[in-house]
């Protein structure tokens, strides 16, 4: 009897959890088409889950221990609960085996709770997250106590048992029908974004990193619907995007990792998914969002569907929102249900660009000079060598050949950034490296363009390195521009162009450890290194930095945030254009980072991070460019 | 009536140089003349190019604005483009011509809006910021309230009835920046010039030499000495109501005025 009744509940409410789901799938199979491997997916799921997910959600370990006695205690009663209702019927053993199960997940749950009521942190959801506690405390304590109590042959009135049932029943449909709005939805759609993800070569499986931008079809063929480029309306996004979104369990790291959020820019990454999820429905709003709102923004005001347009000042997603990001990918290394935030911003920026023309303010301008000039400022090509007059470089022309190829990139017009390049140059001629430079014919490599969604500018600019590049031959390509270094190596094979690109660090520790340049004068101080996003979050690359920074003798100093996990500067992704105002400024949170480790010298790798740290008010630590340092410190005695 | 002044406009758009690379690219001016014109929402917006078909291309530009479709009245290459504009325009009979001070290519001597208000015989407004209906209270209607930039940062305002033929200040508010996906669905029509029109090749400009354009250069006077308030009030101090006000003047009188300004400016010995 107890255990008919049992399984009948379970198995009632599961199967009415699965018409939900299926009813719920209608919202983001409505997305523009997408191809994914099936089979292969939902093959890689276990691995993936197992590994990639773990390997994020391990960053916190309460967290993860929690969740693994939750989840693990759930879905093992759950299966002994179906199992025993469908097949095998009621033994002893087996409610002794599911008591056992269940006393693991209330173990879980008691932390969840401690962890909600207690400790609190800030950056949880509130809403219907709230009754997560006390659904799982209920479920699992109503049922351990009846599953015990028929281990032992049921001494308790069956009156008793029978309103337990009924209580862990209710509790259990509080959270399966989660699956429709709430805390249990994140189980399923997570699971199906695991098979069916985007970005499949991120995984374990694959790659293990994949970070460059997807081109965009510029020119539709005859056949496709005649919509816009990029994406206006969620049903714009391709299915499997939605239901990433759709996967989002409000956990909050996104918005703790932020750069914009933790600066008060109105840009909250979780409160921008949720937008995403809210504008599925067909009469939606954000009321129901019980988290943080974006900074300086209030909740409930947004409103949209899943044929209207996302961005406007009415609409779901405010344009300052969708302009304040950096592309810095903090959220997306955070985020344990593996959302790729940025690549849904860079799909909503290309619609604002290249349909509406309302890139904001100075980044509008600077779009028109790039397509006019091939250079953000609109100056002459052969201006980006002035700081270099002196130098002599040597011009790569097409079809000459040379080991190494310098890229300088845009900051070769900014005064910081040629201090940098002269110290770099300087070392490539100190250590004999057979290098040339491309002169007049470097254009702008397009990354600013591709980040503020302007596609076109940047395959007409991609094209055309592209093809001056393959029309000469070098060993590998060196540049001090993480954002260049991305776009070459990441995003440029897309276009035909396959080299071997490195970094200027990776390349001067090469230079050192092989005896070429030698430590004259350990530079001894101390020193912080801020990783360049496009270096580290986008190309993992943290080591030779690091490395290079210990061989010439600094005392090295980490911030709170520093390696695969560090904070942006505030210079990625056009946002020194596009300019949004917030209650700081994000090279001054990081600032704040780098004197909370006490060093007296901010080390840098990118020309972004230069110029942004090096703008924020002292007092402050000194900031230098790595091969600034490495120079010094490498200076031959006479 | 004082919607209708302001219903049917037509914007002349040339094919501009960048004054670095020197590649085409919308005309500055002449891209804040359709913000202006689009700004108005009129009722019909004619928007016209004249010259040779192969260069339509650079022209997308303005459509990436949001214009659906563009004229290009077809001229051979180096043809003076004046009387096949006015030809044109005389039949779209336009209450209002937009267009840019002056031209980044060609001659590009600012001439072509006078020539075109001579043959449409309609009112010139030079250096427009702002063209706006009329106010209501105005008794007159059909009249035209515009707001004309002069030196120094001045504005005058003018009502203008009639037809009216204006160019473009670059301190009126900056064109709207220009999207790729509306600039190539956007339709350019090629309009063959009617055979009633004679197609001149223009002489004076075969005889050109062609650079890229350049601002024109300025002169400053820099006063030296003094307190720093001198500097700065002879810096910034309006030079207006010391001039002198010639109307109708005769030939000499007027030539005898530039004449002295000149020699005041030391620009003649």
């Amino acid at each position: 009897m107890i255990a008919t009744a049992l399984t009948t509940v379970v198995l009632a409410v599961l199967a009415i959890g699965a018409a939900l789901a299926a009813w719920q799938s209608r919202r983001w199979l409505a997305g523009r088409p997408a191809t994914v491997g099936v089979v292969a997916g939902l093959r890689a799921l276990p691995g993936r889950y197992l590994v990639d997910v773990h390997h994020v959600v391990g960053r916190t370990p309460f967290n993860a221990r929690f969740h693994a006695l939750v989840a693990g205690g759930f879905l093992a009663a759950l299966a002994l609960l179906v199992a025993m209702g469908v097949a095998i019927g009621g033994s002893r053993l087996l409610w002794l085996l599911l008591a056992v199960v269940l006393a693991v997940m209330l173990a879980g749950a008691l932390m969840v709770r401690h962890r909600r009521q207690v400790l609190r942190p800030r950056e949880l959801s509130q809403g219907r997250f709230a009754r997560l506690p006390l659904s799982l405390l209920t479920f699992s304590g109503c049922l351990l106590v009846v599953a015990l109590d028929q281990a032992l042959g049921g001494v308790m009135p069956e009156a008793l048992a029978l309103v337990l049932i009924a209580a862990a029943g209710v509790a259990l449909a509080d959270l399966v029908w989660g699956v429709w709005k709430g805390p249990l939805k994140h189980a399923v759609h997570g699971a199906l974004h695991l098979a069916f993800h985007p970005r499949p070569a991120r995984f374990h499986d694959g790659k293990g990193r994949d970070t460059g931008l997807k081109p965009l079809t510029l020119v539709p063929a005859e056949k496709t619907e005649p919509g816009g480029l990029g994406v206006e309306r969620p049903v714009d996004f391709a299915w499997n995007r939605l239901l990433g979104f759709d996967a989002c369990v409000q956990c909050g790291r996104c918005e703790t990792a932020c750069p914009a959020y933790a600066a008060g820019l109105p840009l909250n990454p979780k409160k921008l998914v949720q937008d995403l999820v809210a504008a599925m429905d067909e009469q939606a709003s954000d009321a129901a969002y019980a988290g943080n709102p974006h900074p300086g923004r209030g909740v409930g005001t947004a409103h949209g569907g899943a044929g209207l347009p996302l961005i406007g000042p009415d609409a779901m997603i405010h344009p300052d929102t969708l302009w304040s990001c950096t592309t810095c990918r903090a959220c997306v290394q955070e985020c344990p249900m593996m959302i790729e935030h940025v690549d849904a911003v860079v799909d909503l920026r290309r619609f604002q660009t290249l349909e509406l023309g309302a890139t904001p303010g100075k980044a509008a301008v600077m779009l028109e000079e790039l397509r006019a000039t091939d250079n953000p400022g609109g100056r002459a090509l052969a201006r980006r060598w002035d700081w270099a007059a002196d130098l002599s470089l040597r011009r790569l022309p097409a079809g000459g050949s040379c080991d190494t190829l310098l890229w300088v990139g845009d900051g070769a017009f900014d005064l910081r950034v040629q201090r940098s390049l002269r110290a770099l140059v300087l070392l490539l001629r100190r250590a004999g490296v057979d290098f040339a430079v491309l002169g007049e014919e470097e254009l702008d490599c397009g990354d600013v363009a591709r980040r503020l969604g302007d596609e076109a500018t940047f395959q007409s600019l991609a094209t055309r390195n592209v093809a001056t590049l393959n029309a000469r031959r070098f060993a590998r390509i060196v540049t001090a521009d993480p954002h260049a270094l991305h776009s070459l190596r990441n995003e440029y094979p897309a276009f035909g162009g396959s080299w071997t690109v490195v970094h200027h660090t990776a390349l001067l520790l090469e230079l050192i450890t092989a005896g070429v340049l030698t430590v004259t004068k350990p530079v001894g101080r101390s020193v912080t290194f801020h990783d360049p996003c496009y270096l580290g979050r986008y190309n993992g690359e943290i080591e030779a930095p690091r490395a290079l920074l210990d061989a010439i003798g600094v005392e090295r100093r980490e911030m709170l945030r520093s390696g695969l996990r560090s904070s942006c500067c505030g210079g990625g992704g056009g946002a020194p254009l596009t300019d949004v105002s917030g209650e700081r400024r994000i090279p001054d949170v990081r600032m704040e980072h780098a004197r909370e480790t006490g060093a007296s010298m901010v080390a840098v790798a990118c020309p972004n991070c230069a110029l942004m740290l090096e703008g924020v008010v002292g007092p402050r630590p000194e900031v230098a460019e790595i091969a600034e340092l490495v120079l010094a410190a490498t200076e031959t005695t006479r | 009536m004082t919607e209708a002044v302001l219903s049917n406009v037509a914007v002349l758009l040339s094919i501009g140089r960048h004054p670095v690379s020197g590649r085409a690219r919308r005309g500055a001016t002449d891209a804040q003349a359709l913000e202006m014109a689009l700004a108005l929402r009129p009722r019909r917006l004619t928007a016209i190019h004249a010259g040779p078909a192969a260069d339509a291309d650079a022209l997308r530009a303005y459509l990436g604005m949001g214009l659906e479709r563009l004229t290009v009245l077809v001229l051979p290459d180096g043809a003076d483009p004046v009387e096949a504009l006015i030809a044109h325009l005389r039949r779209l009979a336009p209450s209002l011509v937009l267009t840019g001070r002056q031209a980044e290519d060609g001659e590009g001597s600012g001439m072509l809006p006078y020539l075109i208000a001579r043959g449409l015989d309609a009112a010139m407004v030079p250096d427009v910021v702002r063209v706006g209906p009329a106010d209501a209270s105005d008794a007159t209607p059909g009249k035209a309230a515009i707001v004309q930039a002069l030196p120094r940062g001045q504005r005058r305002a003018l009502t203008v009835s009639g037809r009216l033929v204006a160019t473009v200040h670059p301190s009126a508010p900056p064109a709207r920046a220009s999207a790729f996906g509306p600039a190539r669905r956007g339709v350019i029509e090629p309009v063959a010039v009617p055979v009633t029109v004679e197609v001149t090749a223009d002489l004076f400009l075969s005889e050109c030499e062609h650079r890229p354009w350049r601002p024109k250069p300025k002169l400053m006077r820099v006063k030296r000495g003094g307190s720093a308030l001198d500097r700065l009030r002879a810096a910034t101090e309006s030079k207006s109501g010391k001039g002198q006000l010639l109307v109708n003047p005769t030939a000499e009188a007027g030539a005898l005025a530039i004449y002295d300004s000149l020699v005041e400016q030391g620009m003649l010995p």
